[in-house]
């Protein structure tokens, strides 16, 4: 099984440089199937939390107008190797996932 | 960043597997917050329909257009399924941003609320649906501060 | 062979008069070296492309041993690094252009697995998604080594040349003579550079093989595409690849 998200964190001095990939399909609702010429149900995540070290860093919200696969590319400034950063989302259907980083 | 050399990929499928690991024993403690947040979605302000819906949505009354909200767009999507968008706020004291596309179906695209030392700072793909206004706001001290971009779209991508 | 290296040599001339100020290696870009705005879209993507689960999902494909316990990678030198450049090749036993897929089914057969369809995304497409990749940065090296070889060279030349279809263009109609012009809203490609991406995600999203894009220009152009892994479609490959000796390969990319 592939994994639900990836995570690549930097450290740049005291700042850590977070990108993260989520695979999600982020359906609009408005897409047909191209079988059943059926629309798609909506399926989008709708929050999305950071974490360092434990601490909430980013909090965010989304529409179903963010990409399918979303990237996200967020800073923390105070940083240091060892910390870790964390990433989780929930969608609009209540499935949810999450990843940690060490930093190096 | 290059992309992935034969090393880079063994490299980061070692990390990942770590990761994983990790992952799993942290998600126990990401699922509090993470289920509180999921309460807080801004349904009003996301599936409002025009603009100002969406700025009464969440909370704004006026903005104040501002040169210190850096943002990196294209002139042309190259496709309106994956328009990669930065966007920095040289405003002090910046707490939120907020992304809404003028003439996408729903305007209101995504907020970020920013703590305890994450820069505000936001790099991200949107949909847009065709050529549009592409308005980023910044809260800062209770105001919001505005900047505005016309980003041309000839492939459409709500479809997507 | 003299004839392939002057239609490659002239090619080159004709698009430095073009385009001038460019050099060689930017033609991998293929229209994005045209337009900074494309080109720094297409970098922000592949920063973290949103099809690596994709290319993730060909290399494990890539890894899985087969019921003989062998994989891939053990029917390819050093491991099936840096080889993707030397392909395609003419075979001279069997008189035939073997792509780096017909190596990929060879494998598969030798190893006496079931061959995987040239058109098939899932299965050739997410493969050839990470095992190219394993050759990023491998200069393309093409070789036409015999009159046999020249004439496949010459089929798939003839072919890029030909007009077709209803709207009655050649390959060469877009890509020589109007490459850097906007066909609708798009810059078209120069000719050199095409062979050295592929597969491509289209959208970001959408899987295509050098064979299968050679299909969407075929219906562009109001023709019948001809099947993914005919002997014409390999025999213009071979032509088209030689065109981009040289050239830097970075394979799995965005395009629009």
């Amino acid at each position: 099984m592939a994994d639900p998200m990836k995570i690549r964190a930097q450290l740049q001095g005291d700042v850590a440089d977070v990108k993260i990939l989520i695979f999600h399909p982020m359906e609009t609702g408005l897409r047909k199937d191209g079988v059943t010429g059926q629309p798609v149900p909506m399926h989008f995540i709708q929050t999305l939390i950071a974490a360092h070290n434990g601490r909430t860093v980013l909090e965010a919200q989304w529409s179903q107008a963010v990409s399918k696969n979303p990237f996200l590319n967020f800073r923390v400034r105070g940083a240091k190797p060892g910390d870790k950063i964390m990433v989780g989302w929930v969608d609009n259907r209540g499935d949810k996932a999450s990843i940690e980083a060490t930093l190096s | 960043m290059k992309h992935p050399t034969t090393e880079g990929v063994k490299i980061r499928t070692m990390r990942r597997s770590v990761l994983r690991a990790v992952a799993v024993a942290m998600a126990t403690a990401m699922l509090r917050p993470l289920q509180l947040l999921a309460g807080q979605w801004n349904k009003a302000a996301f599936d409002a329909r025009a603009v100002a819906d969406a700025l009464k949505g969440i909370g704004v009354t006026a903005t104040e257009d501002s040169d210190k909200i850096v943002l990196k767009a294209p002139e042309i999507a190259e496709n309106g399924a994956i328009v990669p968008l930065e966007i920095a706020s040289q405003i002090p004291g910046t707490q939120a941003i907020y992304i809404l596309v003028d003439k996408n179906p729903q305007p209101l695209t995504a907020v970020f609320e920013f703590a305890n030392g994450a820069e505000a700072f936001v790099a991200t793909r949107i949909k847009m649906n065709e050529s549009s206004r592409v308005r980023i706001l910044a809260r800062a001290g209770g105001k919001f501060y505005a900047t505005m971009r016309e980003v041309k779209v000839t492939i459409g991508g709500c479809g997507a | 062979m003299a004839a392939p290296e002057h239609d490659r040599g002239s090619m080159i001339e004709l698009f430095k008069g073009k385009f001038p100020g460019f050099s060689l290696d930017e033609y991998v870009d293929g229209a994005l070296m045209l337009s900074p705005d494309a080109k720094a879209q297409f970098d922000s993507i592949m920063e973290f492309p949103p099809f690596q689960g994709e290319i993730d999902k060909g290399r494990i494909l890539w890894e899985k041993p087969f019921a003989n316990g062998r994989t891939f990678s053990g029917c390819f030198p050093d491991g099936g690094r840096n080889v993707a450049g030397n392909f395609p090749y003419f075979d001279a036993a069997s008189d035939k252009v073997v792509t780096f897929e017909m190596a990929i089914n060879r494998c598969l057969r030798e190893n006496g697995e079931r061959e995987f369809g040239y058109g098939d995304r899932e299965t050739m497409g997410i493969l050839t998604a990470y095992a190219r990749t394993l050759s990023d940065g491998m200069r393309m090296n093409v070789v036409v080594d015999s009159p046999a070889a020249q004439r496949h060279y010459q089929a798939g030349r003839e072919f890029y040349f030909r007009r077709i279809g209803q709207l009655n263009l050649a390959c060469a109609s877009c890509h020589v003579t109007y490459a850097g012009n906007y066909f609708r809203d798009e810059i078209i490609s120069p000719a050199i550079g095409q062979t050295t991406h592929f597969p491509v995600f289209r959208a970001g999203d959408f899987l295509h093989t050098l064979h299968m894009r050679y299909q969407r220009c075929m219906e562009a152009m109001r023709a019948v595409p001809l099947p993914a892994g005919s002997q014409e479609f390999n025999d213009l490959e071979y032509f088209h690849s030689y065109l981009s000796n040289g050239l830097p390969m970075r394979s799995s990319v965005y395009r629009k």
